[in-house]
């Protein structure tokens, strides 16, 4: 804490204190120009750019700090803590320079560091979510923001009309000006501080849906009154008024549709950058940036515009670009949005301290405050009843109160109010501080309070698991029957809507905007079957990389080549270990020879832990035999334009030989009725069978999968043939079969008994098909279907995820 | 008319009661009922099959199936109709009308149990208790069908998948000899009770008469 604490004051000092030094430079360097310097002190060439940077720095440092000791964000977010922090960030600045010279520019703000927050909202947001509850949003958002700026500026006029406020210069117009800018939700904040406070989905589309769409009013408002005020009282009349009403249509609606243009763009353009992979995942970035600057140049609204053009290619993009890329985008977006937001707080902090703009009025303050709480509940109460009335599922008054207390002012209102004209608005200070100061009081008062108060009123949290397969047949099966359920009323409600639209989407947009072969993926069904099967495989590699087992590999035969080798090569370096081993074997072939049938599950483990030891070695030994280089130390080609894994043709073609001999040979030891001297193993049950030609065996029980080399060529490189059994529910997710580690030493309960039954019989020459009978017939039946069926499209879709064969040769 | 009117005021009164639904709503379900039934009494598969609207969904023989299902009628018996008069029609429709913010937090429950009920009923078809898999995979193989671009197979392995998930959900410790048959409606119950039912089972009846705003049947 400490230490980076004087790591901050350091990198404060150099900047405050290379100012000065800087014009001393220069007045040197110009003076005697001697010789050619070896060596310059330039600090003047870099100032702008390197202050950013270290500006940067400081604040991700501020983050890294903060979510060092996670026990104080889970009790006050982050966002206030980072206002906290430049809070002493300005102190410092100031007690080195006695002014305030770093603080937020409305320039800055607007430019740089709002439109990739929002731009990254758009890309994320959950567009179903949203758009069935867009209704709601929009009129929270439009009449919402309306009535309070109207109300906040019309009561502290009053307020002031009763002589609460003293001597200050303000007219109505320009309190109503104050009020439209302190209206809106601003999203950054609403962001920061729902984002921890998991609250069901819909309500949080519902406020965050509404901070993002005010934006539009806001500034409209914010415009009118504005030029409004510049006019002055007299010169309004019912036209200028008709003219702002007006605006406010076109501002709005036009920011959204140039979105729209620029998110259909981006998709199409993200249809033709296969060739250019690298910097695919620039485009969403500039388009995005260029909508948010155009809709700017064009005085509509820009954030409005820059979520759509998210909300609109996000699922095109998807689509279109290839994984890497998503991840990317995904990745970047967070980077550049999570990072803007710890800027905006930081410099909303370090801007307070400054003396110039600090004007107090209590009265003003206070009653503002006051005003923007109540108004917003009232607001909110108001407009959740009309819409309680048409809604499906009403919002609760629990859930009302939170939307009410998430009303919270941020950077937005602050920019606003610095953007306040001086001459025609003398109190402008004043209003500035306001503005902080109700910043301030949302993001931090009502920040730490929110989460308790969730919990406190028992609002209804967001379900965090994923949602299982049937669950997603289910939604589909709820779709479709909805409709149809509609069709058959004669009701035409929003399923029939939601249905057209569909229709007209897949019919036409994806047609135009999504590539041929990505549009055969688009099934939302299918795609949850590939994630889920995705994660099981990740999963399943892990657990064998935690218990420090490699038997997932499923490399018999190479255990049989290692046991020749270790004997030869290691028998004098480690005869403790070679004995150890031995003996294993022995207890275990006695455990073989053992008569008993009946299925122990004890033993089994015994024996398991038996040989615990010698698996490890076995596996090291394994590895270092057939991974000819680590897979980190890929070299990666060096080029700007390709992402390649070396693979290099002769190390690849070694790796190749190596395995084949090792696998001719077991093959040849297995053919002769040679038992492997592996002791237990799951995979008694295979057989030595002939490699089918096209790597597909029929009987998929077998594991024999070791019998038939995958060169590389993912076709037939990760077939399916794995020995089945019922998954086990151990999380979100399902547990393909498929996946199911089946050595499982630590918890020998999850053995079926028939496998351990074939265990048994290691000698015998075809135990698979007995195996196969003891197991319960239908569900075995129902996972090996399962695995064929994966076969077959596993082929195009699937990178292989079981068997890491490919990965380790 | 006017006679058929009195008489089936006197109905609406019975199944305001039963249904849940308000008098206005029953008068357009009964319009939307006759518009069907081309003015008979009763309604029969081939009415339902010839709305047009129908033809693009792919659950469609399903939907129409849990109309003529006389388990949804809450009397629990088997088999289903031949043809369906308003009544039956009504209460089917009645699985479908959303909560009221007055509902009670039982009255939920029971309205959810009757809609998951609803939709066991309509994948169990052959009325044993239990989705079997061929049941299962049949209806995952009908609502996929509609996209066209993935295969039977698939389709299939989505069902096996599903179905497994179920089992290891409900039976952790299944043994090797044990079987599992297929999903009862406890099972079907546990599974979706995540699932938010609120939004996604409701259709939004609407007071006023939207049949003649529809062109067509």
């Amino acid at each position: 804490m400490m230490m980076r604490m004087m790591i901050l004051v350091l990198l404060l000092c150099c900047i405050s204190s290379a100012a000065p030094e800087e014009t001393h430079d220069e007045h040197g360097g110009g003076h005697n120009i001697t010789g050619i310097p070896i060596v310059t002190f330039k600090w003047h060439h870099v100032k702008p750019p390197y202050t950013v940077a270290l500006w940067v720095l400081v604040c991700f440092l501020c983050k890294l700090l903060i979510e060092a000791n996670h026990n104080v964000t889970n009790y006050i977010p982050e966002s206030a803590l980072l206002i906290c922090f430049g809070f002493i960030l300005g102190g410092m600045i100031w007690g080195a320079d006695q002014v305030q010279t770093f603080k937020l520019t409305p320039t800055t703000f607007f430019f740089y560091l709002l439109p990739q927050i929002i731009l990254d909202t758009g890309y994320s947001m959950p567009n179903k979510l949203f758009f069935t509850n867009l209704g709601a949003i929009l009129v929270h958002a439009v009449i919402g923001t309306c009535w309070n700026a109207a109300t906040l500026g019309l009561s502290l006029w009053g307020c002031h009309q009763a002589g609460a406020m003293g001597n200050i210069e303000i007219g109505l117009l320009q309190y109503l000006l104050y009020g439209s800018l302190m209206a809106a939700v601003d999203p950054v904040a609403v962001i920061a501080v729902f984002e921890q406070v998991h609250v069901n989905e819909v309500l949080f589309i519902l406020v965050f849906g509404e901070s993002l769409l005010n934006d539009g009013v806001t500034v409209v408002l914010f415009n009118v009154f504005d030029a409004f005020v510049s006019l002055g009282g007299g010169a309004i009349d019912a036209k200028e008024i008709v003219k702002g009403i007006v605006s406010f249509f076109v501002v709005a609606f036009g920011g959204s549709l140039l979105g729209t243009v620029f998110g259909l763009l981006v998709s199409l353009l993200s249809r033709c950058t296969k060739n250019i992979q690298i910097i695919e995942p620039g485009f969403i970035f500039v388009l995005g940036y260029l909508a948010y600057l155009t809709a700017e140049m064009l005085s509509l609204s820009s954030i409005l515009s820059i979520v759509f053009c998210g909300v609109c290619c996000q699922k095109y993009m998807n689509a279109n670009m290839d994984e890497n890329s998503i991840q990317t985008v995904r990745y970047a977006m967070k980077v550049f949005a999570n990072g803007s937001e710890t800027i905006i707080f930081v410099f909303l902090g370090i801007s307070a301290i400054d003396k110039t703009i600090w004007v107090w009025n209590t009265g003003f303050i206070l009653l503002t405050l006051f005003f923007i709480l109540i108004y917003r509940f009232i607001g909110v109460f108001i407009l959740s009843w009309i819409l309680n009335r048409t809604r499906l599922v009403p919002v609760t008054f629990v859930e009302q109160i939170i939307m009410g207390y998430g009303g919270l002012r941020g950077a937005v209102a602050y920019g606003l109010a610095v953007n306040l004209n001086e001459t025609n608005i003398k109190e402008k200070n004043l209003m500035v501080c306001t503005t902080l100061i109700v910043v301030y009081f949302t993001v931090i008062l009502q920040g730490v309070t929110m989460k308790p108060l969730v919990q406190w009123l028992n609002v209804k949290r967001a379900t965090t698991t994923e949602l299982t397969l049937v669950e997603k047949v289910q939604n589909k099966v709820f779709e479709h029957m909805l409709v149809g359920i509609e069709d058959i009323s004669g009701q035409i409600g929003d399923n029939y809507w939601r249905n057209k639209w569909r229709n007209f989407e897949e019919k036409w947009m994806s047609r135009v905007l999504l590539k041929p072969s990505a549009r055969k993926n688009q099934d939302r069904l299918f795609n949850v079957f590939h994630q889920l099967n995705l994660q099981d495989a990740m999963e399943y590699v892990k657990e064998g990389e935690r218990r420090g087992s490699l038997d997932f590999i499923r490399n018999e035969s190479a255990f049989v080549d290692f046991k020749k080798k270790l004997e030869e090569d290691y028998e004098e370096a480690m005869p403790d270990i070679m004995a150890d081993m031995a003996d294993d074997q022995n207890g275990a072939s006695v455990m073989r020879r053992d008569p008993v049938p009946s299925i122990s599950l004890e033993m089994h483990e015994q024996n398991m832990r038996g040989l615990r030891e010698a698996e490890v070695i076995n596996s090291h030994h394994l590895l270092d035999q057939h991974l000819y280089k680590g897979r980190k130390q890929h070299r990666y080609r060096f080029s700007r334009s390709h992402l390649d894994i070396n693979q290099d043709e002769n190390e690849v073609q070694e790796i190749f030989q190596r395995t084949m001999r090792s696998r001719l040979e077991s093959f040849k030891s297995g053919k002769m009725g040679v038992a492997p001297p592996k002791t237990i193993t799951k995979h008694t049950k295979r057989e030595p069978q002939p490699k089918m030609p096209n790597g597909r065996n029929k009987n998929y029980h077998s594991g024999d999968e070791d019998f038939e080399f995958s060169e590389g060529d993912s076709a037939s490189g990760y077939d399916t043939s794995f020995p089945m059994r019922v998954g086990y529910r151990a999380g979100a997710g399902i547990e393909n079969p498929a996946f199911m580690p089946d050595l499982d030493p630590s918890s020998p309960l999850h053995i079926p008994p028939w496998l351990a039954d074939a265990g048994l019989e290691v000698n015998q020459v075809a135990p698979s098909e007995r195996a196969q009978m003891r197991t319960p017939g239908h569900l075995h039946r129902l996972a090996s279907l399962r695995s064929r069926a994966r076969s077959g499209e596993t082929d195009q879709d699937l990178p292989p995820p079981p068997h890491r064969d490919d990965d380790h040769l | 008319m006017g006679a058929t009117q009195t008489h089936s005021e006197y109905q609406y009164e019975n199944m305001v009661g039963k249904t849940g639904f308000s008098t206005e709503q029953i008068k357009n379900l009964h319009m939307r009922f006759q518009q069907l039934s081309g003015n008979e009494k009763t309604l029969r598969r081939e009415h339902l099959k010839n709305i047009p609207a129908l033809a693009n969904n792919p659950i469609k023989t399903e939907i129409i199936e849990a109309f003529f299902d006389k388990r949804n009628q809450l009397d629990n018996e088997l088999g289903s109709y031949e043809e369906i008069g308003f009544e039956e029609f009504l209460m089917v429709m009645s699985h479908f009308r959303p909560l009221s913010i007055k509902t009670s937090a039982e009255e939920k429950t029971a309205m959810r149990k009757q809609k998951v009920r609803f939709l066991f009923n309509m994948h169990d078809t052959d009325g044993d208790g239990k989705i079997t898999l061929e049941e299962y995979r049949k209806a995952v193989e009908e609502l996929l069908s509609e996209s066209g671009t993935i295969g039977q197979e698939v389709a299939r392995a989505i069902a096996d998948a599903a179905m497994l998930e179920v089992a290891s959900t409900n039976v952790p410790n299944m043994g090797p000899d044990d079987f599992y048959e297929g999903i009862t409606f406890e099972h079907f119950e546990e599974i979706l009770k995540d699932l938010e039912m609120e939004s996604r089972m409701h259709v939004r009846f609407l007071d006023m008469n939207t049949a003649n705003l529809r062109c067509g049947q």
